[in-house]
This record gives structure tokens, C-alpha cells and sequence, in this order.
């Protein structure tokens, strides 16, 4: 049922499409490079836009810490770009590449936000939400608005920025985006932390994230996890791991690993390690990559409280093939037995006491239309949700059924 | 500054809403004498007073439920209250309205520390969060001037910042989740103690809301361990320029500071004069550069500035040496309102965020309208995020001063948005600066503004008459108006 793909280079063209499907009442399946196309639940829309030509990097400043560019920007232009002058996205985007089957890099800067994808330092520096300043984009209504602006403290009118980031296309097609960027860490370091099990791992993490020592990533890698890693030191899975980064200046980062192993080691029955600056780069690259993952099977993601994730640890453990913590323990990736891929009841019902939501990130596209791939809402919110979708889109022309059936 | 016409009906209404209230919350809970409603005439924006029609204060969700219920089936205005420490007019009521103050949400519910987190009412002041956590070493970040009085959920309405927000955001990064009440009634939860709420960023809406979208009755915010050290360096510049520039060095040299602060020569002068604060009072400019962490990097990072400082031809550089100095540093600048409060009558406090880079041209032009308009400005400024601070000196006695400071800060906002900023960093739109919103965004994006509010908000009894200049009815903004092809462009993207 698919046509040729609609490809406006323009903020003008792209807002001509849209109004002209908004006068058909034909839907619209919006997508950047397409990337993320199995993630949520499947569109079936009448037309397909892509922001691929929406291209180009039109505003750096690194003084003033702000970049602007079209939304079809390929991350591996923008990553590029940055480094060449010491700086980058602090929220770490994922690269879902490898659970998706697409080449790295590809995916677009307007796919980052609208998927408001984060990586390890989140719990740190904030989601990529964060670090959206500012949008143009066209609404379902045809018209076209700015949000925000190019500077970090703004608070005129509603801050549309955070409403568009994460709404998965959604609400409107962002044009264009301005947003923080950040010196990168003169260097960075891991501690690897072994022990027996879980909660005494989990129990690590939170003790350090709780510390003063600014810890920029906190994961705990089960065994299965840690055999994938390209870091020698890491396959050597006596016990279970646990890794945690420090970044900053060399004499900085030097002084806060020591501190943090004595502080952990004050426990006993913990094992130290450390990764340099090279290897630490390519453990969190592939824990934010999701590559200590199965590629393969279906893939839920749960945020929670990190001390949650300990009183879970057992159900996760029996009912995972394969799961990963990040965040402390405030995301959990579970990878899914292929017939279990559909037990959204089961795993949501095990969060509900506890607060926190989860997600189906991979599945068969039949799995997909059949549950609820993000968190289902009490009734009043999900009247909200719906009301504030119409808001921007009243005729639903806009991907569809992309989170919500009724969305 | 006009406000929307009294409506008649609900004025009649007003015994039988008083009633009502009085049903839902008993005792004192519910205040219509014109004495004791006073002490809610205004907020900190307090050229602007009016009497409401009555005053109410919940104690629980299921008493905001009902009022906002009762006022939604009645279409009688309501506005939201915390500690009343708005700089824009966003609680100042409105005389056809109730004011729905939350002082007696006031109890801290829980304090979470495995995850990094409390749990407040949202009358609890910003301060008293901190407090409640610091015999552990931890502090909740953003930390208005106003800290004392003003309430969490204050905060969360106006998405406020203080001196650290450079380093460790706004109130809507450290914000994890709310309970509120929509106007029919319904009680909603936004995100909680985890990361990243599901579904829309409503939570991100909420914040910086200006009590146009529902009531907070529960906040979760995050909450950090306190640095091992921290050290502030004082820095005195003989121009704004070559101040300004330090700070676009200090940034661009990869150096996040926990507070960069600048001040000119009339707000150093109120300051020192007001708390000896150890200021330099033969510069044009200072800077007060606060760096934070362990103290291997804290060092490392102080001399790094203060290189940088002398590069800029700094006159003065001076580096805490203590605690008590440190401190001393801040109170100068935290005093700064007062202090130019005692040099002056009456001041009008701006709130402008510009890019950095402007920084010396904005402060030449408002040079000349200073001297344009015949009143003078001190300028105190959250420098490291471009967020500008003019206090605008007037008296109130003297006849038209007032409409004089008024046209002035307007001119000053205008010129924010002209160089690429906003019109608002932390204070709110409230009604102070409604009328400017045009400035900075065209008639589609007011409405679309608009149409949000709608969603949340159907009947508009929130705090109508902030924020948005004109008020449109919901079903007139839903209309579609759609045209194909070769519209004319409305303006195109500014940045
Ligand atoms: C001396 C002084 C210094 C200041 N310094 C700073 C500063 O450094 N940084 C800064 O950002 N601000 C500053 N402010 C401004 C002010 O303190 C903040 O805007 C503060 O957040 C307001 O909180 P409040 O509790 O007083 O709110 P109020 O003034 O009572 O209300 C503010 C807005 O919030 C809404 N509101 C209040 N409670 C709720 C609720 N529970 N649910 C929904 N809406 C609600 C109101 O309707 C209103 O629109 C300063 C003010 C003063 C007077």
C-alpha cells in the first residue's frame, strides 16, 4: 500500500503537504530517515513524509553552547560537527542501529528528539528534552509555529519544546531545531564493581550515585550482557559486574575513583576494576547502543525507581532472557523470550505498585498492533492526552496510532 | 495594564459561591471580608491590586477538586496562589474570581534518599526542601533569591531558577513528577520517582504553566548531593564589555561554573553600601564565578579563570578563602533587590534572557534609554545563561514615573527579543508583560498557545488574563483554516 515517499526540502514545501493532507484528510506517516520506523505501535497512514531533506547545520555557536539544524540532519553530521570543536549532545543519544537493522549514525537529529532518545548520562545531565531550546515545526493543522528560542532560560508561554520532544510525530512535523550542546570531558574513567549478586550490585550503584563524586553513568551487567562486550576486561565474568564512569579533568577524574572505590569497598566483598578512557568509551557507547543485548529478540524498557529495580530483581531475572540495568537501576531493558514478547500485563502489572512505566522498544509488527506499546493511561489522562493531541492535530492526521490507538 | 472587564453574573453569584466554598471547605478556610483578604491584594509585582471575591484555602485534593469543580460548572475565575512571591502578576487576583491559596499544603510527605528524591506539598517553600534533606549532604538546586517565601509549587508554576541553574538547571530539570487537579475536577498523576514520564511531556507543559493549567497539590523533585567544595572568585572589570567577554571565554573554554554572575557599577555600589559584601567599587563591572566539585578540580578549574580574567584586563580578582568568605561573596549579590530597594522608591525588576554574545551591545543601548527616559537602571544578571536583571528606578509619587519605568521595561524586553532573545528567563508573562507576547510570537503561535490551554482547560476559569493579550473563546481557536498551497508565509523562522 505504499507510495513514493513525500520529501519537502523546505520549511515551506513541508508545510504545503501538510495542509494539502489536512484539505484530503489523508493521513501521514512522518518519519526522518526512517530509523526508528519499528518503534510504537504501526502507523498506517495513507502518505509517508520524510524529513531526510530538511538538512543542513545552520547555526554553531560553541561559545554560546548552541547548535541549529534541520531536523534531517544525520546524527553522524552533528556528532561530527561538535567534535571538531571539543563539544557534544550531553544526553548521549542512542543509536538504536543495531536492535533496528540500520547502519550507525543515520538516524536524524529531529528522530533524536521526537524519540526524546537518551543514553547513560541522562541521569546526570537530564533527557534529551533537556536540551531542546527550540523548534519550528508545521502542525496538523497546516500552520506553521516556533517554540522556544536559541537561549536556555526562557519561559515565554507554554514550553512547547518539551510537549513536541518525545510525541513521536505525532502533534507536528518539526522543521528545525536549536538545542544545547556541551563541552565534552577532558577524560573520563570506569570502576568496574564485582560481587555475588544483584541487590548488593544494585545496592553499589545507588550508594554511588548518592556520593559527591558526579558519576556519569551507573550500569549493572549481568553476565550474558558482558560476554558481548568488545572490552577484554569485562568477558571475564567471574561474578557479576557493575560499571560506573567518572568524566572531567584528568587530576579530577584521578582523585574521584579512588574516593569512589574506598567508599564502596568500605562494604567488603566487592571486587575492583578500571577501564581507561579508550575502553570506557566503548562500554557505554555499547551499553547506550544496546549492544550487550540479544539483537535479535523483543525488547521492553521499564523506568522506575531505582531502588525498585532491587525488589525486582528476581521477577527480572526469571522473567528475561536476557535484561541490562541503566540509570542506577531506573531503566531496565528486558529482552523477551520471542512468546513472551506480547506479556505486556505481566510486566506492567509487577510496575504498577511501584510507579514507573514501560515500553515495548522491539517486537514483530503483529506483537505491536495488538498490545499497547507505551504505558496505557488512567482515564482522565488519557481524555488529556487525547484532547491536547487535538489541539495540534484535530483531524489525527499525523502518524496515527503511533503511541495510543485513539492517538 | 488592562484586565479583562468584571463579569457580571459571577459577581452576583458571589454570596451563593461563598456558600458553596464555605460547604467544601468549613471554618476558615474560606475568607470574603475585605480586611483579611488583603494580605492576598497582590503578589511582588505590587503596583497591581485587587481584591478578590473571596479567598479560599484547601487542605486537601479532594477540597481543590471540588472548588475547581464547583467553579468550572459555575465558570467563576480562579487563581492558583502559593507564597504570592510572583515578580509578573501571576497571582495577583482577579476582582470577579477566587484566589485558591495553597499555604496549607505545607508538610514534606516524604524524603526518598535510595532514590535521590522528595516528595512535598506544593505550599512548602523552596528552601524548606533543602532543609529537609541537608543532615544528609544534599540540597535541591535551583535556588531562587526569593527561597524563603516562595513555594515549590510556585516554582513549578513560573519554572523558576536561581544562581545555580548554569550548572544544574531549572526547576523543570529537577522536577520528577506532580499530582494536580484539571478544572473538571479529575485527578492526575504526571511522572513520579522515576526518569522521564510516559506518554506526552505534560509534565514539561506544567512547568512554567503560570497557574493556567490545573493546581498542584504534589511535587517530586530531585534532589543532589551537596559538592565537596565550592569556591567563588570575584572578579572587577573596568567595562561591561570587557566583563562580558570573561564570561564568553569562560564558557567557550569548556568551564561549566555552579554560578556566573554579573553585576554593574550602580548594583555593585547598592550592594556594598547595603551589606559589605567586600565588593571593589572602582570597577565598572563584577563577576562572581562560583566553581564547584572535588577540590583537585575546583583549584584547577579557579586558575583557569582567573587566567582568563586577566586576559580581559580584570582589575581585581579575589578568591574565597573560606566558607564565611565565600558566602559573603553571594549575600552581596543575593541582596541586590533590596539593596537597590534602599536607593530608591520604587524599582521595576526586568527579565530578559539574551545570547551571551550580546551581552555589551545590549547594556550600551539600555545605557541610552536610561538616559532617554530620564531614570536610571542597575543591572544585576544571571550572566553565564544570559539572563538579564535591569532594575529600573522610579518613584511612584512622582506623577507618570511609573508609566515611565513601564514603557522603559518594555523597551528593554523588545530589545531582547530583537537580538535573538526572550522576554521572560525566569519571572513569568503574568500580566506584566501579556501585552508584549506579540513581540516575540505571530498570531498562530498565540493561538496554538492558546488551543493547548484549551485542552487542559476548557471553560478557561485559570487565571484568565495572564499571558495571553486577547482572550479567545475554545471553539472559535479549534476552527480549522486551512488553505492549499502558496499561503502567504506567516514570518518565517527567526532563528
Ligand atoms: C525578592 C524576590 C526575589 C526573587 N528571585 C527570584 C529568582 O532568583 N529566580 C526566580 O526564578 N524567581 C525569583 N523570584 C520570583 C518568584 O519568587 C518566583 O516566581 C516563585 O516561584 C513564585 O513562587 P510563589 O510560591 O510565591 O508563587 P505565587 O506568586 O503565589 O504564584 C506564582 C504563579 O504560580 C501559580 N501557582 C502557585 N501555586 C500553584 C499551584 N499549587 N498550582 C498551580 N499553580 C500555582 C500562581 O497562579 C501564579 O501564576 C523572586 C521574587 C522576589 C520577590
Amino acid at each position: 500500500m505504499e507510495q513514493s515517499i513525500l520529501e519537502p526540502a523546505t520549511l515551506e514545501e513541508t508545510r504545503d503537504l501538510v495542509a494539502e493532507a489536512v484539505l484530503d484528510g489523508k493521513t501521514l506517516e512522518i518519519m526522518g530517515a526512517g530509523s526508528k520506523r519499528g518503534l510504537g505501535r504501526p502507523v498506517r497512514a495513507e502518505r509517508v513524509l520524510s524529513t531526510r531533506r530538511l538538512e543542513g547545520v545552520d547555526l554553531y555557536e560553541p561559545a554560546e553552547l548552541v547548535m541549529s539544524a534541520g531536523v534531517g540532519t544525520p546524527m553522524a553530521t552533528i556528532q561530527a560537527t561538535l567534535a571538531e570543536r571539543g563539544q557534544e549532545l550531553a544526553f548521549e543519544p542512542a543509536d538504536y542501529g543495531v536492535i533496528f537493522d540500520h547502519e550507525p549514525g543515520v538516524q536524524t537529529i529531529g528522530g533524536v528528539f521526537a524519540a526524546n532518545l537518551s543514553g547513560p548520562r541522562r541521569l546526570k545531565v537530564g533527557a534529551a528534552r533537556d536540551h531542546l531550546l527550540g523548534v519550528t515545526c508545521v502542525t496538523g493543522r497546516g500552520e506553521v509555529i516556533r517554540a522556544g528560542g536559541r537561549v536556555v532560560k526562557n519561559v515565554t508561554g507554554y514550553d512547547l519544546c518539551k510537549l513536541l520532544a518525545g510525541s513521536h510525530g505525532t502533534l507536528a512535523v518539526m522543521t528545525r531545531v536549536i538545542f544545547k550542546v556541551l563541552p565534552r570531558a577532558e577524560t573520563s574513567a570506569t570502576l568496574l564493581v564485582r560481587g555475588a549478586d544483584e541487590q548488593r550490585l544494585l545496592a553499589a550503584l545507588r550508594l554511588a550515585m548518592n556520593s559527591s563524586f558526579e558519576v556519569s553513568g551507573a550500569a549493572l551487567l549481568p553476565i550474558l550482557a558482558a560476554g558481548r562486550s568488545k572490552v577484554a576486561m569485562l568477558r571475564k565474568p567471574v561474578r557479576l559486574q557493575a560499571a560506573l564512569r567518572l568524566e572531567g579533568p584528568p587530576p579530577s577524574v584521578a582523585h574521584r575513583i579512588d574516593a569512589l572505590q574506598q567508599l564502596l569497598a568500605e562494604d567488603g566483598g566487592l571486587g575492583f576494576e578500571r577501564l581507561d578512557a579508550n575502553d570506557t568509551a566503548t562500554l557505554w557507547a555499547e551499553i547506550r547502543d544496546l549492544k550487550l543485548l540479544s539483537p535479535a529478540l523483543p525488547l521492553w524498557r521499564l523506568s522506575m525507581p531505582p531502588s525498585v529495580a532491587a525488589t525486582l530483581s528476581e521477577w527480572i531475572g526469571q522473567m528475561s532472557a536476557e535484561h541490562l540495568y541503566d540509570w542506577s537501576g531506573g531503566l531496565v531493558w528486558l529482552a523477551l523470550k520471542p512468546a513472551w514478547a506480547g506479556e505486556a500485563d505481566l510486566i506492567r502489572r509487577a510496575l504498577a505498585d511501584h510507579g514507573g512505566h514501560a515500553t515495548l522498544i522491539r517486537a514483530a509488527y503483529e506483537v505491536r498492533e495488538r498490545v499497547p506499546v507505551f504505558e496505557p493511561q488512567p482515564l482522565a489522562l488519557a481524555a488529556l492526552t487525547r484532547r491536547v493531541k487535538e489541539s495540534f492535530d484535530p483531524k489525527h492526521i499525523l502518524n496515527p496510532g503511533r503511541m495510543y490507538a485513539e492517538v | 495594564m488592562e484586565m479583562p472587564a468584571l463579569d457580571r453574573d459571577s459577581l452576583a453569584k458571589r454570596d451563593r459561591i461563598v456558600a458553596a466554598l464555605r460547604a467544601i471547605v468549613p471554618g476558615e478556610g474560606v475568607i470574603a471580608n475585605v480586611t483579611e483578604m488583603r494580605a492576598y491584594e497582590c503578589d511582588a509585582l505590587s503596583a497591581y491590586r485587587t481584591l478578590p471575591m473571596a479567598v479560599v484555602l484547601p487542605a486537601s485534593v479532594q477540597q481543590v477538586s471540588a472548588i475547581l469543580k464547583l467553579c468550572n460548572d459555575e465558570k467563576i475565575k480562579v487563581v492558583p496562589r502559593g507564597g504570592g512571591t510572583s515578580l509578573s502578576g501571576g497571582s495577583l487576583p482577579l476582582g470577579d474570581g477566587i484566589v485558591l491559596g495553597m499555604g496549607k499544603f505545607n508538610k514534606i510527605l516524604d524524603v526518598d534518599f535510595q532514590n535521590r528524591c522528595v516528595v512535598v506539598q506544593p505550599g512548602v517553600t523552596n528552601l524548606a526542601i533543602t532543609r529537609a534533606v541537608e543532615h544528609e549532604g544534599f540540597y535541591y538546586a535551583p535556588d531562587p533569591s526569593s527561597q524563603i517565601a516562595c513555594s515549590i509549587g510556585g516554582n513549578v508554576a513560573e519554572n523558576s531558577g536561581g544562581v545555580h541553574c548554569l550548572k544544574y538547571g531549572l526547576t523543570t530539570n529537577n522536577l520528577l513528577g506532580v499530582e494536580m487537579v484539571l478544572p473538571d475536577g479529575s485527578v492526575i498523576r504526571l511522572g513520579g520517582r522515576h526518569l522521564d514520564a510516559d506518554g506526552y511531556d505534560l509534565l514539561g507543559v506544567m512547568t512554567g504553566s503560570e497557574g493556567l493549567l490545573g493546581v498542584v497539590t504534589e511535587v517530586t523533585v530531585r534532589i543532589l548531593k551537596k559538592p565537596d567544595t565550592a569556591r567563588a572568585v570575584l572578579m572587577g572589570f573596568p567595562s561591561n564589555e570587557t566583563g562580558g567577554d570573561t564570561v564568553a571565554s569562560i564558557i567557550a573554554a569548556g568551564i561549566i561554573p555552579g554560578g556566573l554572575e554579573m553585576m554593574d557599577r550602580p548594583a555593585i555600589h547598592a550592594a556594598e553600601d547595603f551589606c559589605k559584601a567586600g565588593y571593589p567599587r572602582d570597577v565598572e563591572a563584577l563577576l562572581i564565578c562560583e566553581l564547584d566539585g572535588t577540590a583537585q578540580e575546583v583549584d584547577h578549574l579557579i586558575d583557569i579563570v582567573a587566567a582568563i580574567a586577566r586576559q580581559h584586563h580584570a582589575s581585581f580578582i579575589k578568591v574565597s578563602e573560606s566558607e564565611e568568605e565565600r558566602t559573603r561573596f553571594w549575600a552581596g549579590r543575593k541582596a541586590a533587590f533590596p539593596a537597590v530597594g534602599r536607593i530608591s522608591p520604587d524599582y521595576l525588576c526586568m527579565d530578559g534572557t539574551i545570547p551571551r554574545s550580546q551581552l555589551a551591545h545590549v547594556l550600551k543601548r539600555m545605557e541610552e534609554m536610561s538616559a532617554h527616559y530620564g531614570l536610571r537602571v542597575a543591572n544585576v544578571f544571571h550572566a553565564g545563561d544570559g539572563n538579564l536583571h535591569p532594575l529600573i528606578l522610579f518613584d511612584a509619587n512622582v506623577p507618570d514615573e511609573l508609566r515611565k519605568a513601564e514603557d522603559f521595561g518594555a523597551d528593554i524586553l523588545k530589545l531582547c527579543v530583537e537580538v535573538g532573545g526572550v522576554l521572560t528567563g525566569e519571572h513569568g508573562v503574568g500580566v506584566e508583560k501579556r501585552d508584549l507576547m506579540p513581540s516575540m510570537f505571530n498570531e498562530n503561535e498565540l493561538a496554538q498557545q492558546q488551543r493547548l490551554k484549551c485542552a487542559f482547560d476548557p471553560v478557561q476559569i485559570l487565571n484568565p488574563g495572564k499571558v495571553f493579550p486577547k482572550l479567545h473563546r475554545c471553539a472559535e481557536l479549534g476552527r480549522l483554516h486551512v488553505q492549499r498551497g502558496a499561503l502567504p508565509f506567516p514570518d518565517l523562522p527567526r532563528f
